[in-house]
C-alpha cells in the first residue's frame, strides 16, 4: 500500500478523482468476485471511463511494475477477478455504452461493461439477439464473458462467447491499444481473438468489442418431461441427440435440486418427479414442429411420465423459473454450498452421476444435480452447514473427487466458470507440465512481465525469460525496419 | 544431418523437384507415423537447426508468402488414422494426416459430419487447420477453429503439448487450437485433432438467383438475412462482366427444407430450387492469382461493383465467388502480372476504405514480386511476440507471414498497398 501511495495522484490524474477508491470500506466492496470465499481487499480501485484511461492505468502499473486486475461486473465463479492488495484493481463498469447495433451487418460494437442482456435488449427490436446466455446474463458484462468465454444453457446449439465475437480493441499488459481481428470473415494473421477469449484476463483487458447478433429463431418450443430417475432422464438426453435433433438447449435436474426450486420459487414441477429434462428447441417453425414431435417420442418412450409443454413467452418463462433459480434456490434447504463446474462426455453421463451418488452416500454429504445435460456441463451443487466445524472442508473434498470423476472421464475442471484461483491447483490433475508450459509461451507473448492478473489460472506462474537475438532480416525492407517477416 | 533424423525411426528421404515450396528443394523429407516420431524428429532437428516445414497433401502449400528456407520438409501423410470416432458425443479424435475425404466417409457411416469444408480438394485435416481453409457453411458453422475442441500439438524443439480436451463444453486453460489453426505452420506442428461433430441434416436444398446487378445483389441478401429460414449458406458468383448469382443453401428436415426453401424463393424472386448445388459452389475461381476478400456484408454492393471496375480498368481478368453472408469471398485474377499486381493495390485500397482487407493467397512468381502478400495485418506486433515465444529459432517455416509495421492500431486502407514490398528475399 505504500507503494501504491504514489500512484494513486497518478490514477487521480489519468481517471479523476472521483473514479479512483482508495476509502478501506469502499475498497473492500470489490473484494471477491461470484465466489466470496475467497477474499482480498484490492489495493486501489480505479474506474475508467475511456479505453485511453485503461490504456494510461495499464501503462503506469507496467512502468512501476504494479500488478493488476481487470473486473467487469464481479459475477464470476473461479475468483478470475480476486484483486491483489499490493495491486490496482481496473473495473470497467464505468464503460456501458452500447456503440453500434448494426442490423445490415448483423452485428453490435459495445464497450466492456455493458451487461450481457443489454445487448439483447438493444437489438430486439431489429429481431436479433445476442447468443451466450450464461445465467447471469442480466448483470454480468459483456467484457466479463470475454475474459472466461462464458457459455449458458443455450450453447449446446450456439457455441460459446468465443464463436460469437468478430473483433476486439484490447489494451495489452504494456499498456498499447491494439485491434484484433477484423470482421465476420477473420482477419489475417494468427487468431488472437481465439486465445485471447477465455484467457481469463491475463492477456489483457477489452476496451471495446464487436459482437455477433443471431437472428432471433422464427419458432421456439419449450418441454418440460418428469422422470422416475435420472437415468432415464439420462437416456432421453441419449436418444434425442442420437436421433440427429439438435435442441437449443438441455438442462436436467434431479430430486434434489426440484425440491430446492419448488422450496424458493414455488415452480410446480411435476410431483414425485425423480429427475425433470427441459428441453428447448428453436429455429424456422417447419423444423421446429418435427424435431419437437420427434424429441416427445423419445421422452415417452425412455419413461417421461409427464410432459408440458410452452410455446409463448410467459409460459416458457415458467418452465425456466425453476431452472434458472435453482442454484440461489439451494440456499432453501442448505446453509451453505459449492457449485461446481466439471464437464464429462455426455456418454458417461449416467455413469459418473451414480458415481456422485455413491460419493455423497459414502461421505454423508448431499449433492444436488442440475446440469447442461446436452454437452455433458454438471453443476453439482455440494450441500453442507458452515456452523458445523470441518463441514467446509468436507465438503470440498467431495466437490474435488468429482473433478477427478470428471477427468477420469476424458473431461474437463471447468466447463464455462473458468479457472480463476479457485481451480488452479486442479490444473495439474488435466494437463501435464509441458501442456501448462506451452500455455504460458503465450502468457510470455502478451504479459512477460506477469503484472496482469496474476496469479490465475495456472499454478505455478513461471519466469517468462528473454527471448533469444533472432537473425531475422533477410529482406530489404525488414532490415531497414519498414516491415517484419515471420 | 541424415544419421540424427533416420535415428527417430521415421521414414526418410531426400527432397526432389517435386517437394519444392515457394522454389526450395528440402534437403530431406520425413515422414512420422505418430506423434512421438514427430516429436523426435522436430527435436532432431531443433539441435540441427534445421528450418522446417510441414506438409499434408500439399494442396495448399503455395500458400501464404514463400518459407525462405526449408531444410527440413515434415509430411502428415503416415498419420492417417481416426483415432476415435465417438459417435454418441459427435466427437471424433484424428491425427493430422487423415484425408478430409476420408474422415467425411467414416463419419457418413453414423450420419455425422465434420461441418467445414474445404473448396480444395484432397487435402488432410492438419492442411485444413494449418491453412485455416473453409467452405460455404461457414456462415452457419463458422471455421475450422469453431469446431475444434482439442489439440495435440509439436513445437519446434520438440515439445509435446495439448490444449482443450474431448468435451465441446470446456475453458480450462488457454485454447492454444484455435492459436495454430490458420498459422500455415508457423507455431508448431498440429499433430493430432478432436472437432465436435453434426448430424448429417437429412435434406437440403439450393435456392439460386441472378442480381440484376450489384446493388440488387446486395438487396437480396438482406432480404434473405431479414428472414428466418435459417439458412446454413448464402453464396455468391460473380463472373467477369457477368450479374452475380446467388445461391442459398438450406438444411434440416425433408418438409421443413421443402417449406423454407419456398420462402428463400418468394424473396429472391426465383422457383429455382434444387438439391444439387450449382457447379461454382465451393469451387475455388481459378485464374493466376488467389487472392482473399474480408468484407462486411452491408457493403456487397459496393465491394461487386469495386472488383468489376477496378478489374476492368486494370485491365484483368476477376471471378469473385464465395460467402456472401459472412462477407468472405475468393477472387481469381488473370492478366499481365504488373496489371494483377495495380488491381490488388487499387482492390485493398478500395476495400480498406470498407473497412475490409485483401490477402494474397497464391500468386505466380512475377506477381508476387510486386505485391505486399498480406497487406496491413492488426495485431502484427502481438503476432510477432507469439511466434517469438513459441519458436524461438524462428526454425518453422520462416517467413510465412509478412506485414508492414505499425499496423496494429487497425488502420486499414492508407492505399499504399501498391509499393512493392514482396519477394521472398
Amino acid at each position: 500500500m505504500q507503494d501504491l501511495a504514489t500512484l494513486v495522484p497518478r490514477l487521480r490524474a489519468i481517471a479523476g478523482d472521483e473514479h479512483v477508491i482508495t476509502d478501506e470500506v469502499r475498497r473492500r466492496t470489490y473484494e471477491s468476485d461470484g465466489l466470496t470465499y475467497h477474499a482480498e481487499v484490492p489495493g486501489v480501485v480505479v474506474l475508467p471511463g475511456s479505453a485511453e484511461q485503461v490504456a494510461a492505468i495499464v501503462r503506469l502499473c507496467a512502468d512501476e511494475g504494479v500488478p493488476w486486475v481487470p473486473r467487469g461486473s464481479g459475477t464470476g465463479l473461479s475468483a478470475g477477478a480476486l484483486p491483489r492488495a499490493d495491486g490496482v484493481l481496473l473495473v470497467t463498469s464505468r464503460m456501458r455504452r452500447i456503440l453500434e447495433i448494426d442490423v445490415p451487418n448483423r452485428c453490435a460494437v459495445v464497450e466492456p461493461g455493458v451487461f450481457n442482456l443489454d445487448v439483447t435488449k438493444a437489438a430486439a427490436p431489429s429481431g436479433y439477439y445476442y447468443a451466450p446466455d450464461p445465467s447471469s446474463q442480466q448483470v454480468c458484462s459483456v467484457g466479463g464473458n470475454i475474459a472466461e468465454n462464458s457459455g449458458g444453457a443455450h450453447c449446446l446449439k450456439y457455441g460459446f462467447t468465443v464463436n460469437h465475437v468478430l473483433g476486439l480493441e484490447v489494451v495489452t499488459p504494456d499498456g498499447e491499444i491494439v485491434r484484433l481481428g477484423g470482421g465476420p470473415a477473420g482477419a489475417p494473421g494468427y487468431d488472437l481473438i481465439g486465445a485471447f477469449v477465455g484467457s481469463e484476463g491475463t492477456l489483457g483487458v477489452v476496451t471495446k468489442i464487436t459482437v455477433r447478433l443471431t437472428r432471433q429463431p422464427e419458432q421456439v418450443r419449450t418441454m418440460l418431461a418428469a422422470f422416475d430417475d435420472i437415468e432415464a432422464g439420462g437416456a432421453a438426453v441419449g436418444a434425442i441427440i442420437g436421433a440427429g435433433v439438435l435442441p437449443a438447449a438441455i438442462e436436467m435436474m434431479d430430486a434434489l435440486a426440484i425440491e430446492a426450486a419448488e422450496a424458493a420459487v414455488a415452480c410446480e414441477y411435476p410431483a414425485g418427479a425423480g429427475a425433470v429434462l427441459v428441453v428447448e428447441l428453436d429455429g424456422p417453425a417447419a423444423e421446429v414442429e418435427r424435431e419437437y414431435a420427434a424429441a416427445e417420442k423419445l421422452c415417452r418412450e425412455s419413461g417421461a411420465w409427464e410432459i408440458r409443454v410452452a410455446d409463448d413467452p410467459a409460459q416458457r418463462a415458467l418452465i425456466w423459473k425453476g431452472r434458472k433459480s435453482a442454484f440461489a434456490a439451494v440456499g432453501r434447504i442448505s446453509p451453505a454450498y459449492i457449485v461446481q463446474d466439471g464437464v464429462v462426455p455426455r456418454t458417461a453421463l449416467s455413469e459418473v452421476l451414480r458415481r456422485i451418488d455413491e460419493l455423497s452416500a459414502e461421505s454423508g454429504i448431499r449433492v444436488a444435480n442440475v446440469f447442461h445435460a446436452g454437452d455433458g456441463n454438471l453443476h453439482p451443487l455440494v450441500l453442507f452447514d458452515d456452523a458445523e466445524p470441518g463441514a467446509g472442508e468436507r465438503a470440498e473434498i467431495v466437490s474435488g473427487k468429482i473433478l477427478d470423476l470428471c477427468i477420469e472421464h476424458g473431461g474437463s475442471i471447468t466447463g464455462e466458470h473458468g479457472v480463476g484461483v479457485d481451480k488452479s491447483r486442479y490444473m495439474p490433475r488435466m494437463f501435464g507440465q509441458e501442456d501448462l508450459d506451452t500455455m504460458q509461451l503465450l502468457r510470455c507473448a502478451f504479459d512477460p512481465e506477469g503484472l496482469c492478473n496474476p496469479g490465475k489460472v495456472f499454478p505455478t506462474p513461471r519466469l517468462c525469460g528473454e527471448v533469444p537475438g533472432v537473425n531475422r532480416g533477410v529482406h530489404p525492407l525488414v532490415e531497414s525496419g519498414q516491415a517484419e517477416q515471420f | 544431418m541424415i544419421k540424427e533424423l533416420a535415428a527417430t525411426g521415421a521414414r526418410l528421404r531426400p527432397g526432389t523437384a517435386d517437394d519444392a515450396v515457394g522454389g526450395i528443394v528440402p534437403a530431406q523429407v520425413a515422414s512420422p507415423d505418430s506423434v512421438e516420431q514427430a516429436a523426435a524428429l522436430l527435436a532432431a532437428a531443433h539441435a540441427l537447426g534445421l528450418r522446417t516445414v510441414f506438409r499434408g497433401a500439399g494442396t495448399k502449400l503455395a500458400w501464404g508468402s514463400p518459407p525462405q528456407a526449408c531444410d527440413l520438409l515434415l509430411e502428415t501423410v503416415a498419420m492417417d488414422r481416426v483415432l476415435d470416432h465417438a459417435a454418441g458425443d459427435l466427437v471424433v479424435q484424428v491425427q493430422a494426416g487423415v484425408p478430409m475425404a476420408r474422415l467425411s466417409g467414416t463419419l457418413g457411416g453414423a450420419d455425422q459430419e465434420l461441418a467445414v469444408e474445404s473448396p480444395v480438394p484432397g487435402g488432410t485435416v492438419g492442411g485444413m487447420l494449418g491453412s485455416g481453409v473453409a467452405g460455404p457453411r461457414r456462415m452457419l458453422h463458422g471455421t475450422a477453429r469453431d469446431l475444434l475442441i482439442g489439440v495435440t500439438m509439436v513445437l519446434a524443439d520438440g515439445t509435446v503439448a495439448r490444449s482443450g480436451g474431448r468435451v465441446v463444453k470446456n475453458v480450462a486453460g488457454y485454447d492454444l487450437g484455435k492459436l495454430l489453426t490458420g498459422s500455415y505452420g508457423t507455431l508448431g506442428l498440429i499433430a493430432e485433432a478432436t472437432f465436435r461433430l453434426h448430424p448429417k441434416p437429412a435434406a437440403t436444398a439450393y435456392v439460386t438467383a441472378t442480381a440484376r446487378d450489384p446493388g440488387h445483389a446486395a438487396e437480396l441478401l438482406q432480404a434473405v438475412f431479414g428472414s428466418q429460414t435459417a439458412p446454413s449458406a448464402i453464396e455468391l458468383d460473380l463472373p467477369p462482366g457477368g450479374e452475380p448469382e446467388l445461391a442459398v443453401l438450406l438444411e434440416g428436415t425433408p418438409r421443413g427444407v421443402q417449406r423454407r426453401a419456398g420462402d428463400v424463393g418468394k424473396l429472391l424472386g426465383t422457383d429455382a430450387q434444387d438439391i444439387e448445388a450449382p457447379l461454382w459452389w465451393n469451387r475455388l475461381p481459378g485464374g493466376d492469382t488467389l487472392l482473399e476478400l474480408r468484407s462486411w456484408p452491408k457493403t456487397l454492393g459496393r465491394v461487386l461493383t469495386a472488383v468489376s471496375e477496378l478489374a476492368a480498368s486494370a485491365e484483368v481478368k476477376a471471378v469473385l465467388r464465395g460467402s456472401a453472408g459472412v462477407g468472405h469471398f475468393r477472387i481469381g485474377v488473370s492478366g499481365e502480372p504488373a496489371a494483377q499486381a495495380h488491381f490488388v493495390g487499387e482492390l485493398r485500397s478500395a476495400l480498406g476504405a470498407l473497412d475490409g482487407g485483401v490477402t494474397v493467397t497464391d500468386a505466380p512468381d512475377a506477381v508476387r514480386g510486386l505485391v505486399d502478400v498480406w497487406g496491413p495485418v492488426p495485431g502484427l506486433e502481438l503476432m510477432r511476440r507469439v511466434k517469438d515465444r513459441f519458436d524461438p529459432g524462428w526454425l518453422l517455416a520462416p517467413g510465412r507471414f509478412f506485414g508492414r509495421q505499425g499496423d496494429g492500431l487497425g488502420q486499414q486502407g492508407d492505399g499504399s498497398g501498391r509499393e512493392s514490398v514482396g519477394g521472398d528475399g
